[in-house]
């Protein structure tokens, strides 16, 4: 026999009365495991949802407000194009994306257009590793949507204008705006003469519904020749992780750029802020609960369990148990518990998350294995914490009393 | 080998005073067997207590081996039960959830024993006491006599010098009380200390001497 022995007979002879102390822990793990389960799917759909949204923090020549940016963007300051390099290359974190602008008036077929140009992603990339190091040379995906498994990832085509950035761009393409492209009759693979250079339809951008409809984008270095502008641009845009935005982000980049404008774009922050902590705190209130009721079930039926066995612990001690065995033959049963009660709640709340998270949420849920250490860990951690003063009670019986008792 | 030097035990019942023991003096040598008699209430089972080391004198010593046992931390006292004394009582107290297998196997899992001498240890005891067939059963499986019969088995797992019996009788019908006392009887001729607290004039006979207790008090 051994003391394992001991805890699993009692167990099993007294089931009836365990079973409420462990229904409770099994159903507060399975409610905070389905919430969590569920609730980082959910987050990761609104971000992705968010992330349309665009950039959340713009960098601006000094003088230009908000309002000018957003009336046309074609402001007459400039901010020198180097900005972006210092940006890559620091060691700032909570910067998922950058994208420097530069945007000129142009003349196609008669009609007015936007030519914005841009900086595709891999040369900035490139010139962050150059340097070697930078922003770009940590794991990124804080503030948008990942790959996530059970979510659809971006047609490559659509990540300018969801994200504001594109990963490859040359010199002679351009992508096109809807509405300059209906207007102009183009599709992908024709050519446009713009500003006596002719350029390579690559792709035709998805509408949006905004000024970005009616814009060519092309190559920030290519647009800078043809304006006869040096290396400048009007605007950087940066989609930022929003936990970092309200921990300094902005007053890092600040920091790094003394000489220029750095602007929050509040709304897209709170949103995701407000988003992300509904949902924290939905898990911690259901956390408070559970401990509550999960660690008050399991204290009364230790105390119970203790008072029952009363003169089988005398027994023990008279035969001659010292007090620490006693100590170890509850923690032992608490802990049997706490594993259980954390595989079990662990098991049944992904089940309930798989099938009702998508019902509830609209977004599909998937298995989460990290859930099982994390339950397993709440689990025991509060079924030991619950049982130890009566174990220690336990412990401290007095054996002549207890074998006096009829 | 076992002195009670002075002995009182006195506690406080509904705000009175009781005195259980009054100054108690007693001597009992190796390979005594002694059986102490009274009325209830005399105290026959606080000087079994007081001599097992589960319940503290408010005055006087109690050696054993000439060293005074209540001057060690209760773990102590512990271990000197586990290495020196058995304990045989009126309501057996068995582990209910365990079977008969098991229950003798106590003391030598807190002994440290490995499990293979466990079982081959604790399956001889009950073979000894009559019980081989009865190994499997759990203790509400067994009758009355069966149970204490794996009580006696259990006691005698770790090979104790000294037997502290309370009322091991009490519960047993004639047939099975002569077959316990025989039982304890032979323990003794194998040269185990016994003190048994006995009702049972029978039970008192068989032993090498008999005092008498009368509110705390001890006659010869």
């Amino acid at each position: 026999m051994r003391l394992r022995t001991l805890v699993w007979k009692e167990l099993f002879e007294r089931k009836n009365q365990v079973a409420t102390g462990f229904l409770a822990i099994l159903l507060g793990i399975t409610v905070i495991v389905a919430i969590k389960n569920t609730s980082f799917y959910s987050e990761k759909a609104v971000a992705r949802e968010l992330d349309a949204l665009g950039a959340n923090v713009l960098i601006l020549p000094k003088s230009v407000t908000l309002d000018d940016y957003y009336k046309a963007d074609m402001q007459a300051e400039e901010i020198p194009e180097e900005y972006v390099t210092r940006l890559a290359a620091s060691d700032i974190q909570g910067i998922d994306n950058l994208s420097p602008k530069l945007s000129v008036p142009v003349s196609v077929r008669d009609r007015q257009f936007t030519l914005t140009g841009i900086l595709p992603k891999n040369e900035f990339q490139a010139k962050a590793a150059w340097k070697g190091a930078g922003v770009f040379s940590r794991p990124q995906g804080c503030g948008v949507v990942a790959n996530v498994p059970g979510l659809t990832p971006s047609a490559p085509q659509e990540t300018l204008v969801r994200k504001r950035v594109i990963e490859t761009l040359e010199r002679n393409q351009v992508l096109v705006g809807a509405d300059a492209a209906s207007f102009l009759r183009l599709e992908e693979g024709d050519e446009l003469p713009v500003l006596g250079k002719t350029f390579s339809v690559t792709a035709i951008l998805p509408e949006t519904g905004t000024v970005d409809d009616s814009r060519i984008f092309a190559h920030l270095h290519a647009v800078q020749e043809l304006a006869g502008k040096g290396p400048v641009v009007n605007a950087i845009e940066i989609v930022g992780c929003c936990n970092e935005i309200s921990k300094g982000l902005t007053a890092n980049i600040n920091k790094l750029l003394p000489e220029a404008r750095v602007v929050t774009i509040r709304q897209v922050v709170d949103t995701q802020i407000k988003t992300n902590g509904m949902m924290s705190r939905l898990s911690m209130v259901f956390l408070a609960i559970i401990v509550l009721v999960g660690g008050a079930s399991i204290a009364n039926y230790m105390y119970a369990n203790v008072f029952e066995r009363r003169r089988e612990i005398g027994t023990l001690m008279a035969l001659g148990s010292g007090s620490g065995l006693v100590l170890k033959l509850f923690l032992l049963k608490a802990l049997l518990i706490g594993v259980g009660g954390g595989i079990g709640g662990y098991l049944v709340g992904t089940v309930l998350a798989v099938i009702l998270g998508p019902r509830l949420a609209g977004v599909p849920v998937l298995p989460m294995p990290t859930l099982l250490l994390w339950a397993m860990g709440i689990s025991v951690a509060i079924t030991l914490a619950a049982s130890y003063f009566p174990a220690r009670r336990a412990a401290r019986l007095d054996p002549s009393t207890t074998l006096q008792e009829t | 080998m076992l002195k009670l030097e002075a002995v009182n035990k006195s506690y406080n019942h509904s705000r009175e005073p009781v005195t259980a023991l009054h100054d108690v003096t007693l001597e009992v040598p190796q390979g005594d067997f002694l059986s102490i008699v009274g009325p209830s209430g005399s105290g026959k089972s606080t000087l079994l207590l007081i001599l097992g080391g589960m319940l503290s004198p408010s005055g006087g010593r109690v050696l054993l081996d000439d060293r005074p046992i209540y001057s060690l931390t209760p773990d102590e006292r512990a271990r000197v039960r586990r290495e020196n004394i058995g304990f045989v009582f009126q309501t057996f107290n068995l582990v209910p959830y365990l079977s008969a297998l098991e229950n003798v196997q106590i003391p030598l899992f807190l002994d440290g024993a490995d499990e293979a001498v466990q079982k081959e240890k604790a399956s001889a005891l009950l073979e000894r006491v009559g019980l081989a067939e009865r190994m499997d059963h759990k203790p509400s499986e067994l009758s009355v006599g069966q149970q204490q019969r794996v009580a006696l088995a259990r006691m005698l797992a770790n090979d104790p010098r000294i037997i502290l019996a309370d009322e091991p009788t009490g519960n047993l019908d004639p047939a099975m009380t002569r077959e316990i006392v025989q039982f304890l009887v032979e323990m003794n001729r194998e040269g185990r200390t016994i003190v048994m607290v006995t009702h049972t004039p029978e039970a008192a006979k068989s032993a090498k001497r008999t005092l008498r207790l009368e509110e705390g008090v001890v006659y010869e």
